[in-house]
């Protein structure tokens, strides 16, 4: 088996322990400074005291293990599946450890991020190297005890055995271990040593979560806390003029009614009272800017399209040239809406700031950035303002913008106590940062049977594919190839949303790659490998897909899904991806009732590397292939004079269990380190299953949401 | 304000209210009881299901003056241990991803089960199909369920 450890830098750099005072060893490392990407110069770690981590191994003298871990938890399973890495080089039983979600420190470092499915990626070797020094740590003190070679003892689940079958369990030796120098090298099990990884391990939180224990920034209280209903503009574009409170402060519950900015705060005693408060406001408000509409963008973006103004992400040969030179040009236009995120848990905040400091406490992807702009916007030195992380209600993106976190702390400063900002679903729907609406053309030219050139141009609200995006597949298969994008800026607010660009991207794509291998009659499996094949051997250090792993989980899939096989009435779309540094690739199985196409099932090959905890990995692609299915199906959301045409769920519809396929997971077994999965099984559904809307009802699909451009009725369960 | 007399998993409770608060409110914010949870207001997401006398409710939209002598069940009287079926197959399965939307998943489950202990999938599919899971937990739900019926018989 090779050996998937290359240690790159100093665990030193991370690592600090410690006698605990009553009893029993802390070993604490900075997670994020850990996780970074690249290695960071070594830290003197003399210079650190403990407060300075922010992640902790407690190690009790009865051999109780307590991971504390710092990531935010947004329902992607990291709380369950990091502690895994640790406890695998610890060598303890998984079920004797306790993993608590630990405070964080803002201050200092970077990466306490949940985002972009990176946090397996980036933890897996700190994380096995914390867990390896602290049993390396234990052995040592062990061995001392017993006067014999470290390297002559070996660990079993929590407890050290030397030669002669002599036994200590590690709570008898923390007190001497913590007073160990921490070793500079130890060594990593290999693959087929582990014991943890790759066992199903249940959520950690799952008993929590079954008898309704607070764990929600919702469910979060402070005595004398008001929460805080907030009456916000109610179209982009616009701006308060004035505002009669009088019926808001007649409101029983309502102690206070402040404004800032252009937004005014109903402070009450309770929920209901604040959101009532909020009704019971008059404002005026004026057109600042030009309140904006879909049917203006949809112009827009079709003149960005086709237009001349792009910037160039990439440009290989020339694609002009073989434009120029084909037989035959195919070219294709593919729309999508605005999307909300809907996280289920609504936006919430809880902020208590005083002369003296800055206490936050809720549900955040982004504790480190949003505590730097709440210390900005206060004009707090950032030593001042600290954030207690709670678990959270969803996020698929929406969690990174801490705007809830700024307009609790903001109230709390005017109003001098603890105060609690609480969404109703119509402020969560309308005070968005959505994912943009975008256009892509593309094109392809033909010469002789076989695609010489590929012309992908974008065109979207505010901002642009960014990072590596424009050098995923097909880049490097097809000679002449350019990605151009245009942008354009808009009032209304918009930001990442679970696989950003991808997310519809990939049906693009994966959409257009169907149509061609129809048009030129290539069997449509075939096209993709073929494609492929000419992308191996590549040098391009900016390719980071690897031809063979996408073309082992498309053979997969045609062989497990049953490809070419279907019973009959069962009608197939595939599609395949890479985003995220995950290799997906996807069948989806369609069925007509009444003509109606109706998704059955969805059988998805994934190459995600050693998969950590197999359980709660299938538990994220079922839910990303089903998110991916619905949105496409489902997902639609207009602007009209810069005011959302949907504000809750009675005009926005979110894919339910009826409408539900089931997923069929299937992993490529490999040793490779492993990759994310909050993500990567998204992109490719909504191709799979346009694609096999088309082999159903010779319907070819161009824009989403699929139920409104089907020309048919919305499709039931 | 009004008293009124609850209810609530067995136990009588006075609250101290104004008679239009949402029985969602009450048990969050005035009784401390947050495991029923807070989703859209307006009956379409099913975060808030609760019992009432043994039916799935939504709790957003009952006003606390309209429940009376009515029993109230929440995830936390569901049972005294975490030992109801539908909390056991939640475990079971490892349901969760996010985990918000599923005390009102459990307790969707739980009433339909009472009424229904031998559903086929469709019936499953039909009678969970009031409560949302924004993470699309829904394959592991289904087999929650049926593991949950499986249980009670």
């Amino acid at each position: 088996m090779k050996n998937i450890v290359s240690p790159s830098f100093s665990r030193r750099s991370f690592i600090k322990t410690s006698a605990l005072a009553g009893g029993g060893m802390l070993i604490g490392f900075n997670l994020f400074q850990a996780c970074k990407p690249e290695a960071e110069p070594p830290v003197d770690i003399s210079q650190l005291n403990f407060n300075d981590f922010n992640a902790f191994i407690k190690i009790a003298d009865n051999g109780m293990v307590t991971i504390f871990s710092p990531n935010p938890e947004i329902g992607q399973g990291v709380k369950t599946s990091m502690p895994m890495l640790i406890a695998e080089e610890l060598d303890v039983t998984w079920e004797n450890v306790h993993v608590v979600q630990g405070a964080l420190d803002t201050k200092n470092f970077t990466r306490q991020v949940a985002g972009g499915s990176q946090s397996i990626r980036h933890g897996w070797e700190p994380l096995r190297q914390t867990g390896a020094t602290a049993r390396q740590m234990l052995i040592n003190a062990a061995a001392t005890k017993w006067g014999v070679e470290a390297s002559s003892c070996k660990t079993e689940n929590g407890v050290i055995i030397n030669a002669n079958g002599d036994k200590l369990g590690y709570g008898e030796v923390v007190k001497e271990a913590a007073a160990l120098k921490v070793p500079e090298n130890v060594t990593l099990k290999e693959v087929k040593d582990f014991k943890i990884i790759g066992r199903d391990a249940g959520n950690v939180d799952i008993d929590k979560i079954t008898t309704g224990k607070p764990l929600f920034g919702l469910d979060y209280k402070e005595e004398s806390m008001s929460i805080a209903s907030v009456l916000r503009p109610p179209a982009f574009g616009r701006k308060l003029e004035s505002f009669d409170d009088t019926d808001a402060k007649g409101v029983k519950g309502v102690q206070e009614v402040i404004k800032f900015g252009d937004k005014i705060a109903v402070l009450a005693t309770n929920t209901w009272a604040a959101m009532k408060g909020k009704k019971a406001l008059k404002a005026n408000w004026v057109e600042e800017t030009k309140g904006e509409s879909t049917e203006e963008h949809d112009k827009i973006l079709t003149g960005l399209l086709n237009g001349t103004e792009f910037n160039t992400m990439r440009a290989d040969g020339d694609v002009k040239k073989a434009f120029a030179e084909a037989d035959q040009v195919i070219e294709r236009v593919y729309e999508s809406p605005f999307l909300p995120h809907n996280c289920m848990e609504p936006m919430n905040f809880f902020a208590d700031v005083t002369d003296d400091n800055v206490r936050l406490v809720g549900p955040i992807q982004t504790p480190a950035g949003t505590a730097r702009r709440v210390a900005d916007l206060l004009k707090r030195d950032p030593e001042q303002v600290t954030v207690e992380m709670t678990r959270m209600g969803g996020g698929f993106g929406r969690r990174l913008y801490g705007d809830f976190a700024l307009e609790a702390a903001e109230i709390s400063s005017l109003a001098k106590k603890p105060v609690k900002v609480v969404y109703s679903r119509e402020d969560d729907m309308s005070a968005g940062i959505y994912r943009p609406a975008i256009k892509y053309k593309i094109a392809a030219s033909v010469k002789d049977g076989e695609m010489t050139g590929y012309h992908l141009k974008e065109a979207s609200i505010n901002s642009n594919m960014y990072g590596l995006i424009p050098h995923f597949f097909p880049a490097g298969a097809i000679e002449n190839y350019q990605v151009d994008v245009a942008k354009y800026d808009s009032n209304i607010t918009t930001g990442a949303w679970r696989a950003p660009y991808t997310n519809f991207l990939s049906f693009a794509e994966q959409s257009f790659f169907d149509e061609v291998a129809e048009i030129l009659e290539i069997d449509r499996i075939k096209l993709r490998l073929d494609l492929l094949q000419k992308v191996k051997g590549t040098k391009d250090e900016n390719i980071q897909y690897s031809p063979e792993r996408l073309e082992a989980v498309i053979k997969m899939a045609v062989d497990k899904s049953g490809w070419g096989n279907a019973k009959e009435g069962v009608f197939q779309g595939f599609s395949a991806y890479y985003c995220h540094n995950t290799h997906v690739a996807e069948v989806a199985d369609v069925v007509l009732k009444n003509d109606i196409p109706i998704v059955k099932k969805v059988t998805c090959i994934v190459d995600c590397g050693i998969v950590v905890n197999p359980l709660g990995a299938k538990n994220q692609i079922e839910g990303g292939v089903i998110d991916g299915v619905g949105h496409a199906m489902y997902g639609d959301f207009s602007f009209k004079n810069g005011e959302p045409e949907s504000k809750n769920f009675d005009k926005y519809q979110l894919i339910r269990i009826n409408e539900t396929p089931v997923v069929e997971t299937h992993f490529i077994e490999n040793d490779i380190a492993p990759t994310g999965l909050g993500e990567p099984t998204l992109p490719p559904a909504g191709a799979a299953v346009a694609n096999a809307i088309k082999a159903a009802k010779g319907i070819r699909l161009y824009k989403q949401p699929f139920i409104k451009h089907m020309k048919t009725k919305a499709p039931l369960g | 304000m009004p008293v009124y007399n609850l209810k609530i998993n067995g136990q009588p409770l006075s609250v101290e209210a104004d008679e239009d608060t949402p029985l969602l409110w009450v048990l969050r914010d005035h009784l401390d009881m947050v495991g029923t949870k807070f989703g859209c207001g307006i009956g379409q997401c099913g975060a808030c299901t609760v019992h009432i006398d043994g039916s799935a409710t939504r709790s957003c939209l009952l006003q606390v003056s309209n429940v009376g002598d009515m029993e109230i069940t929440t995830i936390e009287g569901l049972s005294e241990d975490a030992s109801h079926p539908v909390q056991q197959a939640w475990k079971e399965v490892d349901v969760p991803q996010c985990g918000y939307c599923q005390a009102g998943q459990m307790m969707s489950a739980a009433a339909f089960l009472s009424q229904n202990s031998n559903p086929n999938k469709t019936e499953i599919r039909d009678a969970m199909s009031g409560n949302i899971c924004r993470c699309a937990s829904y394959n592991r739900i289904e087999k929650a369920v049926e593991l949950a019926a499986s249980k009670m018989s």
